[in-house]
C-alpha cells in the first residue's frame, strides 16, 4: 500500500484486513475537529472502524494518522496505551471494584484539577456531566445513564486528543438517551477535541454530527459533511423514508407577537415558530424530504410560512410513484440543499426538469436543541424529571387550561427534535411523539 | 493446653509454617501462571493446564515415588542439596515445600485463572484506552478484580497443604522438627495407640477443615453480591 500524504488538520484512516470472517475496506479522510458519526447498519464495520483507529484491533497494511501524526503504517503500530484517545463502550465498562471518582481519575493526570482552553479539568467534567452526587459511590449502584455518563467523564479526564464513542446510547432506554443527549451536546459546544460518534440512529447523528462517514457490509461508501451525504441521491440516506436535511442557522430575529424566529441559512431565511431566542444564536434545523413541496409560482394564500426560491438540482427515481428532488435554495442555486420528496405525477403534471427555478414550500422545520440551546440550559436530568412529574400530574388533572405552560415546560424538557410545523397557531405544539 | 506433649505443638508449628511458606510460593508462582492459561489462545495451554491438574487425580503416592526419585541423591534434587553440602532434598523441610507446592498447584492455579478469564478483555481494553500500561492494568485492574480467586486459592492451597499426607510419607518421612508434621503426627499416635493425643489433633483438624470452608463459602458469596 502506498502511504498517503500526511495532512495536518485531518483524520486520515485506511484499514484493510479481516477479523475472523469479517472483512474489512474502509478508507476515509475527515476534518480534525467536531463530531464525525460514523453510520451503518450493525455488521457494517463501525465498532471495528472505531477499535482500529483506537488501536485494540491490529489489522496489518492498515494506515492511520491523526492530526499530521501517524499511528499506524506499514512500519509502526501504536499501541493503545500510547494513544491519546478516550474511548466510551456501548457499555459503560466502569471498573467495578473503583468508587465514581477513582474510576473518574483512572486515566487522568495528576494535575488535572484546572480546566484550560482546550482540556478539560476535573471539576468541569464532575458539573458537565452532573456527577456530584455519585463520587462516593460504587459503579453497581448507578443507573445505566449515570454509568455512562461516569465513563463519558473517565474518557475526557484522561485528556485525549481524539474521543471514540461507540454506541454509547444505544445500551439505554429511550428517557436516559435523552438525558444524556444534552450533555453530549454541551460538550461538543465546549471542547474543540475531534470526536468519533459511532450511531446505527440517525436522529442522534442528526443532532450531533457535522461529518458523516456511511459504512456498509466493511466499506465506506461516503464520507464528508453531514448535510453533503444527506442531500446525495446516490446514498442509501436520501432515499430512506425519514431522508432529512441538518442544516445549522443563525438567528436574526424574533417575532414576540407571533413566537416566531427569523433563522437564516445559506441561500434563505425560515420563519419557525419557537420560544425567545436570542438573535446571533446558532441552531441546528431538520428539515424533512417529506415536509418540502414544490412549486412553479409563489402561492399568494397559503398556510405556509416558508416558500423559499430554489433551484432544482437533481431528481432520483424512489420507489414506484415517488421522486426524491434535491434543490438548491435561492434563484441562483447557490445556497444550502433540501431534500423534497414528491410524487412522480406531481414531477409530470407541473414540467419539473432539472435546473429549473421553483419554490420550495417547507411545511415542517424541526428545531434541534443546539449545544446552548433551552435543553442544556436548564438544570440537570434530575430537575428535568422532577418537573417532568409533576407535568405529568397535572396533565392528568386537567386540560386545555394547562396545555400552554406545559408545552412551554415540554420545550425546556424535551431534548428530542422539537417539532414545530407550519400550523396557524403560534405557540409550538408539544411533541406527539415525546 | 496441659497434658499435651510438646511435639505435638511441635508438628503443629511445623505444619503452619509449611502451609505458610507453600502458599506464599505459590501465590508467586500461580498468578503469572494463571494469567497466562487464562489469556493464552494457544492450544497447548489446555495440555499445561492439564499437568498442573494431574495430582488433583494421581494418586498421592505416585507424585511422592517421583519427587522421591527426583529430590533423592542421584537426581537433580541431590545435585542441589550438594551446593550447600546437602546429599538430598527428600526427608528434609525443603523437599517438603517443593513437594507441597507442586501438590497444591491445581488447587490455587484453577482458582486465580478462572478469576482472571471471568474479567473477560473488556476492563482491561477500558485501561488501556485511559493510558495503562499491560503493566499497571494487570495490578490496578485484572489482580483487584481478581481478589476473590486470590483469596479461594489461597485458603485452598494453605488447607490443602495442611491436609497432605501421602505425599509427606513418601518425601518427608517422620523427622520431628523437620518432616513430622500433623497428619503424620496423628497416624503416629494411632500407631502407638496414643488414642488422647490422636483424639485432639483430628477434632483440631474437624474444626480446622469446617472453618476452612465456611471461609471459602462467605468469600464466594460476599464476591457475588460485589460483582452486579
Amino acid at each position: 500500500m502506498k502511504r498517503p500524504a500526511i495532512e495536518p488538520g485531518t483524520i486520515q484512516a485506511a484499514f484493510r484486513g479481516s477479523l475472523g470472517h469479517f472483512s474489512l475496506d474502509a478508507s476515509f479522510v475527515v476534518p480534525a475537529r467536531g463530531v464525525t458519526a460514523i453510520f451503518g447498519a450493525s455488521g457494517s464495520g463501525k465498532t471495528t472502524v472505531a477499535r482500529c483507529l483506537a488501536g485494540l484491533h491490529y489489522l496489518p497494511g492498515s494506515f492511520c494518522a491523526i492530526d499530521g501524526e501517524i499511528w499506524q503504517d506499514e512500519a509502526a503500530f501504536r499501541k493503545t496505551h500510547q494513544r491519546p484517545i478516550g474511548y466510551v463502550f456501548q457499555e459503560a465498562s466502569l471498573f467495578s471494584h473503583l468508587t465514581v471518582k477513582r474510576n473518574l481519575l483512572y486515566g487522568a493526570p495528576k494535575d488535572v484539577q484546572a480546566s484550560s482552553q482546550d482540556s478539560i479539568g476535573y471539576d468541569e467534567v464532575i458539573e458537565l456531566l452532573g456527577l456530584v452526587q455519585l463520587l462516593d459511590r460504587s459503579p453497581h449502584k448507578l443507573s445505566g445513564g449515570e454509568r455512562q455518563r461516569v465513563a463519558i467523564g473517565r474518557a475526557l479526564l484522561s485528556q485525549p486528543r481524539l474521543l471514540l464513542m461507540d454506541e454509547p446510547l444505544s445500551a439505554l432506554d429511550r428517557p436516559t438517551k435523552n438525558e444524556i443527549l444534552p450533555f453530549l451536546e454541551r460538550l461538543h459546544a465546549r471542547l474543540s477535541l475531534p470526536v468519533f460518534y459511532i450511531s446505527h440512529d440517525m436522529s442522534e447523528i442528526e443532532r450531533l454530527a457535522d461529518h458523516l462517514v456511511l459504512m456498509q457490509h466493511g466499506h465506506v461508501v461516503g464520507a464528508g459533511p453531514l448535510q453533503v451525504l444527506q442531500g446525495d441521491p446516490s446514498l442509501p440516506l436520501a432515499a430512506a423514508r425519514e431522508a432529512a436535511i441538518s442544516l445549522d442557522a443563525t438567528a436574526e430575529h424574533y417575532d414576540p407577537a407571533y413566537g416566531l424566529v427569523t433563522l437564516r441559512v445559506s441561500g434563505g431565511r425560515l420563519l419557525v415558530p419557537a420560544p425567545r431566542v436570542a438573535a446571533g444564536k446558532r441552531q441546528r434545523l431538520r428539515i424533512a424530504a417529506s415536509d418540502v413541496s414544490i412549486a412553479r409560482a409563489a402561492p399568494d394564500a397559503s398556510s405556509i410560512l416558508n416558500v423559499l426560491p430554489a433551484r432544482i438540482v437533481s431528481k432520483s427515481p424512489l420507489g414506484p410513484g415517488e421522486v426524491i428532488v434535491v434543490l438548491a435554495l435561492g434563484a441562483d442555486g447557490r445556497g444550502a440543499q433540501l431534500l423534497a420528496r414528491i410524487t412522480l405525477r406531481s414531477w409530470d403534471q407541473l414540467g419539473l426538469v432539472e435546473a429549473m427555478n421553483v419554490f420550495a414550500q417547507v411545511k415542517g422545520v424541526s428545531l434541534v436543541p443546539g449545544p446552548d440551546g433551552a435543553a442544556s440550559e436548564a438544570a440537570g436530568p434530575d430537575a428535568i424529571a422532577a418537573l417532568d412529574k409533576f407535568l405529568d400530574g397535572i396533565s392528568f388533572a386537567s386540560s386545555k387550561a394547562m396545555a400552554l405552560p406545559k408545552s412551554h415546560a415540554r420545550q425546556i424538557k424535551s431534548p428530542g427534535v422539537r417539532r414545530c410545523s407550519e400550523l396557524e397557531t403560534s405557540f409550538p405544539h408539544s411533541p406527539s411523539s415525546a | 493446653m496441659s497434658g499435651l506433649p510438646p511435639e505435638l505443638w511441635q508438628s503443629v508449628w511445623l505444619t503452619v509454617e509449611l502451609a505458610a511458606i507453600t502458599t506464599v510460593i505459590l501465590l508467586v508462582v500461580a498468578t503469572p501462571l494463571a494469567w497466562w492459561l487464562a489469556r493464552s489462545k494457544a492450544c497447548w495451554a489446555e495440555a499445561i493446564a492439564t499437568v498442573i491438574a494431574l495430582p488433583l487425580v494421581l494418586p498421592p503416592t505416585v507424585l511422592g515415588f517421583y519427587l522421591l526419585v527426583t529430590l533423592g541423591p542421584n537426581g537433580p534434587g541431590g545435585s542441589i542439596a550438594s551446593l550447600w553440602g546437602g546429599r538430598t532434598l527428600a526427608f528434609t523441610f525443603e523437599g517438603l515445600v517443593i513437594g507441597s507446592v507442586l501438590y497444591s498447584m491445581p488447587f490455587v492455579v484453577q482458582p486465580i485463572r478462572n478469576a482472571f478469564a471471568a474479567i473477560g478483555d473488556r476492563p482491561l481494553e477500558v485501561a488501556a484506552t485511559l493510558r495503562a500500561s499491560p503493566r499497571r492494568a494487570f495490578w490496578t485492574v485484572a489482580v483487584p478484580q481478581a481478589r476473590p480467586g486470590f483469596l479461594t486459592g489461597a485458603v485452598l492451597g494453605f488447607a490443602h497443604t495442611v491436609g497432605e499426607f501421602g505425599l509427606v510419607l513418601m518425601i518427608g518421612g517422620n523427622i520431628p522438627g523437620q518432616t513430622k508434621v500433623l497428619s503424620v503426627a496423628i497416624f503416629d499416635y494411632v500407631e502407638a495407640s496414643r488414642w488422647h493425643e490422636a483424639n485432639i489433633l483430628a477434632g483440631g483438624m474437624v474444626i480446622f477443615a469446617f472453618a476452612v470452608i465456611l471461609t471459602m463459602t462467605l468469600i464466594e458469596k460476599r464476591s457475588a453480591v460485589v460483582r452486579p
